[in-house]
């Protein structure tokens, strides 16, 4: 991407991606005003109800796990320069495996069940990525089209399977069985429980554990190991990539096959650890929420973690701003997630270029910040 | 005649889904031509069919809804030009913010103004949608034999916005291929250089373009919710503008193939109404959701070279610098 100008590394870091998401908070409190509320009372409202309770702060972490997922799938595929838009085709098939251990395996203890479902997810999450990895590698298919292609393909394979297969018998909704007891992620609440920490009950779980350790495991990955090297470089630049011994096509092949692997991990904690049953679209957009994580958090685990939470706090901010606020519904935070993607995606350098400008005025060097 | 009816009728619902898909898909190969990807296609369509269900239900006239629907699009369309052709920005990434908004925002507005969970008022005024015009003698022809039923359920009976998108396809292949206007889109998508060098502009072809997507994406929409539906319901477009960026790539970025891709996406999709619970000779009852998911496997097929080889426009997803 044509830079015009450079910025010092805190500024591209931290004030853009800041700068971004106030714009598009200034946006949706212009689009607030339209529908006739105050702005400001839904902002105060959103944060209220998103980490000024200790139920608030349960969901807005268990929201974020999703969105660490698929945010980390869609960086780390971005790092080898490939756009993976197929994050939520990805998750649903992943969760698809972990559903299936968790449905045949229940009876088996907790401790055996859950590396299974683990590997199980990461597994078929990978598959579901490796075809378009595979042809863009090899036949030049266009990874961004054939992806989209895969989540509506996807979509349909989940709905013949949950309509068809999946289905407990003698039930009208198209949902699996509820997992046994033991396939069960188990909640904050009894995690805390035990060391002696009383947690209200949300759905937030151990998986988010799961989600910060994947994380780290990416950050090594990625800067602290000659696979992740290469993975930088290809993307990078390709040309320099060959001359340095690297195969692109394996790169491209290796970096979204762990791409589909994280994002195979959100049945974990939809699944495994709230929902306990395969259910229609379980996913949800997290998917597409994960490009805007990955855009605001520039790709980089912390980054992603900080971006992760904020989006779980709008969604659960939104859902609380449905209830008080008749006139808005959640779909406020849909809006808002749509302007974030814009502004730190697309129109990055609309902001870029004043802003290089004002750090050479005021004679701060590139690099040196 | 039992077959036959049912094969004619098969064929009205064909063109009744496959109108909005060449709509949306002619835009995007107006945008795709010049070198501009057009994601955007699903987010122009919905904020389309928002703007002209709602527009429609306060003036009480389908054309305002029209102007309304073909205003958002382009404003729309606008603003990925702005991001991707004046500020360079990413095209994949723009289309996808914008169809992203528009989902959020469609149904936010719907609210607010309508208080009816996101939805728009049912459209059932005399002039609030766009009907099926009856040609001459076509109720006549329906008791007929052979031919009949074909000339009444087919020709005639469509409404307005079906009968532009058919006349759409020779249209865009004649200024494609037989006007100067044409050729420098096309030379825009594939050689931006060589335009510069001859003194054109090609940021301003490219506006052209993606302006050109946004009406077309506006008629589309409408035609969503004032003509296939009577008013606007959340996520109403449901794939339907990926769906047509598959018909543009499936049909090799040409119009008459797009216009035959869209055929087939939208038989395959009435087959697919159709076939629902049927047991057939032979292979039994076939999963509907396979014959749904059929384009999308085509398509990928398609780009894999297995089918046949579609070459997307060279400069296709590059912003255009002079120094470069």
């Amino acid at each position: 991407m044509s830079a015009p100008g450079k910025l010092p590394r805190w500024a591209e870091l931290g004030l853009l991606p800041v700068i971004n998401l106030v714009v598009a908070l200034l946006i949706s409190g212009v689009v607030i005003k339209l529908l006739g509320e105050s702005p400001v009372a839904a902002f105060k409202l959103m944060a209220a109800g998103s980490v000024g309770t200790q139920e608030g702060i349960g969901y807005t972490l268990y929201y974020a796990t999703n969105f660490i997922f698929t945010g980390l799938a869609v960086a780390v595929a971005s790092h080898a320069g490939l756009f993976n838009i197929g994050a939520e085709g990805q998750a649903y098939i992943g969760g698809l495996g972990t559903g299936l251990v968790c449905l045949w395996l229940g009876a088996w203890p907790f401790w055996a069940v859950l590396p299974l479902a683990v590997l199980a997810g990461a597994g078929f999450g990978a598959a579901w990525a490796f075809i378009p990895a595979y042809l863009q590698a090899k036949r030049g298919s266009h990874i961004v089209i054939t992806t989209i292609m895969f989540n509506f393909i996807a979509a349909s394979l989940m709905t013949y399977l949950l309509v068809n297969v999946l289905i407990k018998p003698g039930q009208q909704s198209p949902e699996s069985r509820e997992f046994a007891v033991n396939a069960w992620m188990p909640s904050a609440t009894d995690v805390l429980a035990r060391v002696g920490v009383t947690f209200a009950a949300t759905p937030l779980n151990l998986a988010f554990g799961f989600a910060l350790g994947a994380a780290v495991l990416v950050w090594l990955f990625v800067w602290r190991t000659r696979w992740g090297y290469a993975l930088r470089v290809a993307g990078e630049n390709p040309a320099a990539a060959v001359y340095a011994g690297i195969a692109p096509p394996r790169v491209i092949i290796g970096a979204m096959l762990l791409s589909g692997a994280l994002a195979g991990g959100l049945g974990l904690n939809e699944l495994m650890g709230s929902q306990h049953r395969i259910l229609m679209d379980f996913p949800s957009g997290a998917g597409f929420v994960g490009i805007a994580v990955a855009l605001m958090g520039r790709n980089h685990p912390a980054g992603i973690i900080v971006a992760a939470v904020l989006f779980g706090a709008l969604y659960q901010g939104g859902s609380q701003l449905s209830f008080d606020m008749p006139k808005i519904n959640r779909d406020m935070v849909v809006v808002i997630q749509g302007l974030v993607i814009l502004l730190c995606g697309a129109m990055e350098n609309v902001f870029k270029a004043p802003l290089a400008a004002l750090f050479a005025k005021f004679g701060a060097k590139p690099g040196v910040g | 005649m039992e077959t036959y009816t049912l094969i004619v009728l098969l064929l009205a619902a064909t063109i009744r889904v496959a109108t909005p898909l060449l709509l949306a898909a002619i835009a995007g190969l107006f945008s795709e031509r010049a070198g501009v990807i057009d994601l955007g296609l699903e987010g122009k369509m919905l904020g389309a069919a928002f703007a002209a269900a709602a527009v429609s239900a306060t003036t009480g006239s389908v054309w305002f809804g029209l102007g309304a629907g073909i205003a958002t699009a382009v404003f729309l369309a606008l603003l990925i030009g702005f991001a991707c052709i004046t500020h360079k920005g990413n095209q994949v990434v723009a289309g996808m913010a914008v169809t992203i908004m528009v989902v959020g925002l469609g149904p936010t507005l719907g609210l607010a103004w309508f208080g009816l969970g996101g939805q728009t008022p049912q459209l059932d005024g005399a002039g609030q949608r766009f009907t099926g015009i009856a040609w001459p003698g076509a109720a006549a022809a329906k008791e007929m034999p052979f031919p009949g039923l074909l000339y009444s359920e087919l020709l005639s009976g469509q409404n307005l916005i079906v009968y532009f998108a058919a006349a759409l396809v020779p249209l865009s292949a004649w200024i494609f291929y037989r006007t100067r206007f044409g050729l420098r889109l096309r030379a825009v998508g594939e050689n931006p250089h060589a335009v510069d060098t001859a003194g054109i502009s090609v940021n301003g072809l490219r506006y052209q373009a993606v302006i050109i997507s946004g009406v077309l994406c506006g008629v589309a929409g409408t035609y969503l919710s004032t003509a296939a539906s009577s008013g606007f319901v959340r996520d109403m477009t449901a794939g339907k503008g990926y769906l047509a960026l598959a018909a543009l790539i499936f049909g090799k970025w040409k119009p008459v193939p797009t216009l035959g891709a869209c055929l087939l996406f939208a038989f395959t999709d009435a087959l697919a109404t159709r076939l629902q619970g049927v047991a057939l000779p032979v292979v039994g009852v076939i999963p509907v959701q396979f014959i749904l998911a059929l384009p999308y496997v085509l398509t990928v097929l398609l780009l894999a070279g297995f089918v046949g080889k579609a070459v997307a426009p060279r400069a296709i997803g590059v912003p255009y610098s002079k120094e470069k």
